[in-house]
């Protein structure tokens, strides 16, 4: 078992990687919506899988780095690519923000403030705040991103960058989580007043898992203003912060591939049942509360880190 | 002077709607520590069987408004405490002894399934009530005038508070559930069986819900399988505003959210309304996480 699943994984990824050569532009394009979903959920497993912070707003970071891209392209001509940074800043300076003041709030409350949060930023996007967002329209006319001289239109380039991104996600992820810090959220998660005692700083962890967090909900909200070409409020609503808190709760809080596996699921398996559209959210309710009675953990429960209680427990440290 | 009148008094008897739902959040927050998110459901559902049980059975016509309503408010409260007690069953029952996080996942994956399946049920548009059954007379009070639809809600939601709040403090039973609320482990000890006053809970807070539900019909005259969500948000601030648990707090909080918006949507604009209840809730946690009359919900060591 313990062989066999790095064979799986490079297995699934050879395959992913050749998967726009023999699918359709619509399946390639359902693809695209998984990657991005996962780049949006592994930012956000950062938050409430590692850290174990409840945020439901996480839509809210990637309205503001769509809108961030979709502004600078659209008033100040800067290509849409070179402003990935900018916005994956303002998102989480933005967070960082908002976070500074809650982030202290025990667990349901914080989830009900990222709530009111992200609702907050959507009115305020429909209101036209500071005149630039365009209202409830949003904004229209983006650019084609362009890479290395190629403008990137059709599905199957699409499906290269936005994979790229999710592949240099889970290097960049992984690395992280074996890292001191990626230890020190952890510690946080299981038993606050334990890391506290430890020497952490509880409220400097917490603020740096929320910014980076919403950095990557940021950068992935560029790559979907690029893709789309136009935005508009109601693409970052209520909603899409409960399928992206779905989405990490089913795969396993803090399991990189659980987070992954989800995005497929979640995503991914509607568009075979499409004539049950209707009943999509239906489903997601019940497996939300079926799943939390016989099985809290997820699919694929996060565990197994070299310094984790469940291998230390093992003996194998 | 008349245009703050009239919004004051619109505030009031929005208010003690969002006071009704408040109250079903803050009870069960009071003797389960759980956020039921599904309850803000459960008043949409009473709105919809209201609707459906005064098209379908004509109730006003038999019985005349005022006793048809009266019958209608008893139904609608009947069976919206039966769905919550199946809610509790089903859906918190199993995961008392989980982490909170698996009790609040469970409750969002209820709010969704009973919002998608009324959607399914009744089809995603806007409903109507029925609009030559209401009374539309206003009232001349001291040269000013008022819908006497108004008037009937505030009325009818104090009436209920009142009711409710001599329950719990004068019956055996409300201290029962005072009891649990304060500590599980010896309102056990002293023979109290803590299932049962949850299970009352539930059947409490979705009743008022359920009325609440059929007054945002009653007054609007039309409902949306969403706006419990809404709806939802706004109660649940109002139950922080007053203090979380604590049951006249729910009452002071959902009026006073209600005035507030009111006023805040008149007198600074109309197209931020909906974000002033949350801008409210945000800065009442930050700066008073106690609520006004209420417990601490920050942690601190």
């Amino acid at each position: 078992m313990k062989h066999g699943k790095p064979f799986a994984v490079v297995m699934f990824a050879v395959l992913l990687v050749a998967a726009p050569l023999f699918l359709n532009a619509y399946q390639v394009d359902v693809l695209n919506s998984i990657g991005l979903y996962g780049l949006l959920a592994l930012g956000l497993n950062l938050i409430l899988g590692e850290a174990g912070l409840f945020n439901m707003g996480h839509a809210a970071f990637y309205a503001v780095g769509a809108y961030t891209a979709a502004i600078l392209n659209t008033r100040y001509q800067i290509p849409i690519l070179w402003t990935l940074p900018l916005s994956g800043l303002t998102a989480g300076l933005f967070a960082l923000a908002v976070a500074r003041p809650v982030v202290h709030l025990r667990g349901d409350y914080l989830l009900i403030v990222t709530i009111g949060v992200g609702e907050i930023v959507r009115i305020a996007l429909v209101n036209d705040i500071f005149g630039m967002t365009g209202g409830a329209n949003g904004i229209f006319g983006i650019s084609r991103p362009q890479l290395f001289g190629i403008v990137i239109r059709r599905p199957q380039e699409f499906f290269y960058l936005i994979w790229g991104c999710v592949a240099l996600t889970i290097f960049l992820f992984l690395r992280l989580k074996q890292s001191r810090f990626g230890r020190a959220l952890n510690y946080l998660r299981e038993d606050e007043v334990a890391a506290e005692g430890s020497g952490i700083n509880t409220a400097y962890y917490k603020l740096a898992a929320f910014g980076l967090g919403a950095a990557w909900a940021g950068m992935a909200g560029t790559l979907f203003a690029a893709k789309m070409t136009i935005i508009s409020p109601e693409s970052f609503n209520f909603w899409e912060s409960v399928v992206l808190f779905m989405i990490v709760i089913l795969g396993g809080a803090g399991n990189i591939v659980g987070v992954l596996l989800a995005a497929f699921l979640v995503i991914g398996l509607p568009e075979l049942f499409r004539e049950f559209a209707s009943a999509r959210m239906l489903v997601f309710g019940l497996v939300m509360v079926v799943m939390m009675v016989f099985r809290p953990q997820g699919l694929l429960p996060a565990g197994g880190g070299r310094f984790s209680p469940v291998t230390l427990a093992r003996g194998r440290g | 002077m008349e245009e703050f009148f009239q919004q004051l008094t619109n505030g009031l008897a929005v208010g003690g709607i969002y006071a009704l739902i408040a109250l079903g959040y803050t009870m069960v927050y009071g003797v389960l520590k759980l956020i039921n998110f599904a309850h803000g459901d459960l008043f949409t559902y009473g709105a919809y069987l209201g609707l459906t049980l005064l098209t379908s059975l004509a109730l006003t016509d038999h019985l005349g408004f005022a006793l048809g309503v009266l019958v209608l408010v008893l139904m609608v409260m009947g069976l919206v405490a039966i769905l919550g007690a199946i809610l509790e069953r089903a859906a918190y029952r199993p995961l008392r002894e989980s982490p909170r996080l698996s009790a609040v996942v469970s409750a969002l994956g209820a709010s969704i399934f009973l919002q998608n399946a009324l959607m399914l049920l009744y089809g995603a548009r806007f409903q109507v009530y029925p609009d030559n059954i209401l009374p539309t007379a206003t009232l001349n009070v001291f040269g000013l005038y008022l819908p006497l639809m108004r008037v009937l809600i505030v009325l009818a939601s104090v009436l209920m508070m009142a009711a409710l709040y001599l329950f719990i403090q004068k019956t055996r039973i409300g201290a029962a559930i005072r009891a649990a609320a304060i500590d599980q482990g010896a309102a056990r000890l002293m023979g109290i069986d803590v299932n049962r006053v949850i299970l009352l809970v539930f059947l409490l807070g979705p009743a008022l819900g359920g009325a609440a539900g059929l007054m945002v019909g009653l007054y609007y005259g039309q409902i949306n399988f969403t706006m419990g969500w809404v709806y939802g948000m706004k109660a649940f601030t109002a139950a922080i505003l007053g203090g979380i648990g604590n049951i006249p707090g729910a009452m002071v909080g959902g009026l006073l959210l209600g005035v507030i918006e009111a006023l805040g949507a008149a007198y600074i604009s109309i197209a931020w309304k909906d974000a002033i209840a949350f801008l409210v809730l945000i800065l009442i946690l930050i700066v008073r996480p106690t609520g006004l009359l209420g417990e601490r919900v920050a942690d601190k060591i």
